[in-house]
């Protein structure tokens, strides 16, 4: 167990470069909802304002 | 043809009448690469390493921030528009516009390069390859830069944001210049380099103008 | 023809059909995700040369492959803008310009991780990696066009004319591993050969690619459906659709 997470010593690279690329694709993934819940509630706004 | 002979006459002539403004990119590529010596180190052999690849940066952005005088004040005044409604290419008349900003900007840089070379102390068996590098590459910037001016026109911030879009383009025409002014001063062969900056010179010419006319009409939406 | 196309492309059309897409994408790439991650960190055996490092390749390759993929989703879109001025192609070209910058990012840095310990140094000025960073401005250059307009359908216009003027990177980077011998290795995947790698490193890398592309699909049809909600605001289907969710 501990060898998986020592990679051979390359721990830092390899569980780095994993760690990114989570960041990568849970950060699009967040964004995207967020900017999904500020349109939606930008055009409310804007409707309300007719 | 004559329409392209019509338009760079009237872009030189506007250009020498406005020749004071013409030493400003000629003034800036002097005093920028002067700065090397004075801020870094007068040091002979370090600046001879260096000095391909700080003129050919400096002559690179001198000639972007003097892109926006291509269409700028003829947008300004209203003449752009008049010319682009004229009977004819519209194509021709850009290339026209190019190729008279070239003359007038691009090819000055690329006369005051040997003296530029002096003051780097540049190996005196790269400097025709030097003259060469930007004589072939100096046109494809202006080119280049024209894209980026014709689609920031109509915007406020326009200047920066050019010179932004304009720079990725310009990274591989400097890489395989000053590579070739290297090769040049180490006495290796240079006319691969040659034959591709050539390449894309051609490709330009032909493509870009294209991309300059469907530019100017999002910016005339 | 075009009329049957059109139909698909206007924005209510495609605000429908696109919902079970991005379902479906989603549920690809998570799956796929799964069995790849599976794959690449507990199932495949450590290179002979590069040790365990080997298995950055299982993320780096498929954001780099993204980053290309996304461009050409991108000139696509500019295309179908620039020749038959469809809205919803509009928005596709700043949203994959965002979703193909970041994973353009992470091809680079996975990128300096893999080649500190392969090589020796965190970044090389050779021929691949410069392009691809030549890639990540072209894409903030392509997000800062079309933000920069008041008039967003001008704006998707002039990012369309951007693209595709910088399509000639694509090749640049695709090709320069084989026209110039410098530092990152050679193609290993290619069309037309049978691949150099062995198939219990070819597999994981695979399901990963795979994955990462379906999940580009999903963000992408997320994001412009969004996008799309915000500029037909003043439509009655729009009205009707949000008013059927409050």
């Amino acid at each position: 167990m501990s060898e998986f997470f020592h990679m051979g010593g390359y721990a830092f690279y390899v569980w780095g470069s994993y760690g990114l690329t989570a960041g990568v694709l849970l950060a699009n993934l967040v964004f995207a909802t967020m900017r999904r819940k500020q349109i939606l509630q930008q055009i409310q706004e804007l409707s309300e304002e007719d | 043809m004559r329409l392209f002979l019509f338009i760079f006459k009237r872009d030189m002539l506007l250009a020498i009448r406005r020749r004071r403004e013409l030493a400003n990119p000629l003034v800036f590529f002097i005093m920028v690469v002067s700065m090397f010596p004075l801020g870094v180190t007068p040091d002979h052999a370090f600046l001879a390493e260096l000095s391909a690849g700080v003129i050919w940066v400096t002559a690179l952005l001198a000639a972007l921030i003097s892109m926006d005088s291509m269409f700028r004040s003829d947008y300004d005044d209203g003449s752009l528009e008049q010319l682009l409604l004229m009977p004819g290419s519209k194509v021709v008349l850009i290339s026209a516009k190019i190729a008279a900003h070239w003359v007038s900007i691009g090819l000055p840089l690329v006369i005051i390069a040997p003296l530029m070379s002096f003051l780097l102390f540049l190996p005196p068996q790269a400097l025709p390859s030097l003259i060469i590098t930007l004589l072939i590459s100096t046109p494809i910037l202006s080119l280049l830069g024209a894209v980026g001016v014709a689609l920031t026109l109509s915007l406020r911030g326009g200047g920066v944001l050019s010179s932004l879009l304009t720079l990725p383009f310009y990274v591989p025409v400097l890489i395989f210049s000053t590579m070739a002014i290297n090769a040049a001063a180490v006495n290796q062969p240079v006319s691969g380099y040659y034959a591709l900056l050539a390449a894309f010179l051609i490709v330009s010419i032909l493509l870009v103008p294209f991309a300059v006319v469907a530019a100017l009409r999002v910016s005339y939406n | 023809m075009f009329t049957f196309l059109h139909k698909y492309a206007s924005p209510q059309y495609f605000y429908s059909w696109s919902a079970s897409w991005q379902k479906w994408a989603s549920i690809i790439a998570a799956l796929l995700m799964s069995v790849g991650l599976y794959y690449s960190l507990l199932n495949s055996p450590a290179d002979y040369q590069q040790g365990e490092t080997v298995r950055i390749m299982y993320v780096h390759v498929p954001a780099a492959w993204l980053s290309m993929f996304g461009y050409m989703v991108m000139a696509s879109a500019a295309i179908v803008t620039l020749i038959w001025r469809i809205k919803v192609a509009e928005i596709m070209i700043a949203q994959c310009a965002v979703i193909g910058a970041s994973f353009t990012a992470l091809a680079l840095i996975t990128g300096m991780l893999w080649g500190k310990p392969m090589w020796g140094a965190y970044w090389v000025w050779d021929a691949r990696l410069t392009s691809e960073l030549v890639l990540l401005f072209l894409y903030f250059g392509v997000i800062a066009l079309s933000g920069a307009f008041d008039d967003e359908r001008a704006g998707a216009r002039a990012a369309a004319i951007l693209t595709l003027v910088g399509i000639v990177n694509i090749p640049i980077i695709h090709y320069s591993v084989e026209w110039w011998n410098t530092l990152h290795q050679g193609p290993t995947v290619s069309k037309f050969d049978s691949p150099s790698a062995h198939p219990s490193m070819l597999i994981p890398l695979l399901v990963m690619a795979l994955a990462f592309k379906a999940y580009f699909f999903a963000v992408l049809f997320k994001r412009a459906r969004t996008e799309l909600l915000l500029r037909e605001r003043n439509t009655s289907w729009v009205k009707a659709l949000l008013k059927e969710a409050v």
